[in-house]
């Protein structure tokens, strides 16, 4: 009872940035901290399935077989850049720069849809070597990892796309910049778990 | 004046001491642009590491994990603006990311352990 009148108590009013201008707005914004929390549970139950499966490659290739140094780090720059510019979309909006906000909105989705493009060209690859979904233990974990986050990404893209049509529809608002930060968040959080794949799945690939 | 111009005034005013409108064209996103900065050498950094295998194999991976920690932090900082504390919430998210860090970690350690035992049986 004490925790939930905290929760809703009386915002802020006036203060912070634009997204933060109702308390509903900063209740969602903290209701989707709690969802990126569950949704790294997601691929903690996915990365550990991987780290204990990833030496098993059976009679499939390896990790060295498949992995293209090239394509990885060339997928890795992308989101990472696309980060950036999500940032830079957040940074104009709290100076109140609808345009810039939006054009980087743009940027971000087309280094998006990049990205994908890359991901999918890599994965289109492996299969045409033989190293399906079924193939080996190894595969299974790696095409269902990464898959699962190029998921997330392209949910990430319809969604900012979405969200550029409201801006243009529906002009910056406190509720549309509530909208716009918590994709942004959800940008951010899908680069982090990227860090992790390339780290553990393509570092690491790149070592055994 | 509307209550978003009011809002903005309010906020550019608190945070980078701009002018009433909040609308300084010169003003440059310093901050975004290190955390880029940093995700940037940290990835070549890692990326450099392995493809050189500098180090033993166990050191280059306890290595290469600080690295990715290190940028996931950049990112909440520098772009998830994790510190900003301007709702009554503070600091609950942070306890939420926490907690699913600690799960994460949890998973991921402990299958590693429990599958490690009779592993070479299958």
């Amino acid at each position: 009872m004490a925790m939930a009148d905290f929760l809703v108590k009386a915002p802020s009013a006036g203060r912070g940035p634009i997204e933060y201008t109702h308390e509903d707005d900063a209740l969602r914004i903290f209701g989707f901290w709690v969802f990126i929390a569950t949704d790294m549970v997601l691929f903690a139950s996915l990365f550990a399935t991987y780290a204990v499966l990833y030496r098993h490659v059976g009679h499939g290739p390896g990790p060295l077989q498949i992995f293209d140094v090239t394509g990885f780090a060339t997928e890795t720059f992308i989101l990472l850049t696309s980060s950036f510019t999500c940032g830079l979309s957040t940074y104009s909006m709290h100076r109140g720069q609808k345009g810039w906000m939006m054009a980087w909105m743009v940027v971000t989705i087309l280094l998006g849809i990049s990205f994908i493009s890359f991901e999918l060209s890599e994965f289109i690859t492996d299969v045409a070597q033989g190293a399906t979904l079924q193939t080996s233990a190894f595969l299974s974990a790696f095409f269902t990892l990464v898959g699962t986050h190029g998921a997330h990404v392209s949910l990430g893209i319809v969604w900012m796309t979405l969200i550029l049509i409201q801006l243009a529809i529906r002009d910056l608002t406190p509720t549309t910049a509530r909208k716009a930060f918590v994709v942004s968040l959800y940008w951010h959080f899908l680069d982090i778990v990227w860090i992790f794949i390339f780290t553990i799945v393509y570092l690491l690939g790149e070592m055994s | 004046m509307t209550s978003i111009e009011h809002h903005l005034e309010e906020h550019s005013g608190r945070s980078n001491g701009l002018d009433s409108t909040g609308m300084d064209e010169k003003h440059t996103p310093w901050n975004h642009i290190i955390g880029f900065s940093i995700s940037l050498v940290l990835t070549v950094l890692a990326l450099w590491m392995v493809l050189h295998h500098i180090i033993h194999a166990a050191v280059l991976f306890g290595a290469i994990m600080a690295l990715a920690i290190l940028q996931a932090f950049v990112q909440l900082y520098f772009f998830m603006h994790i510190t900003e504390h301007h709702v009554p919430q503070w600091p609950f998210h942070v306890w939420m990311l926490t907690l699913g860090v600690t799960f994460t970690i949890l998973f991921v350690v402990a299958s590693i352990w429990i599958m490690s035992f009779g592993a070479e049986s299958y």
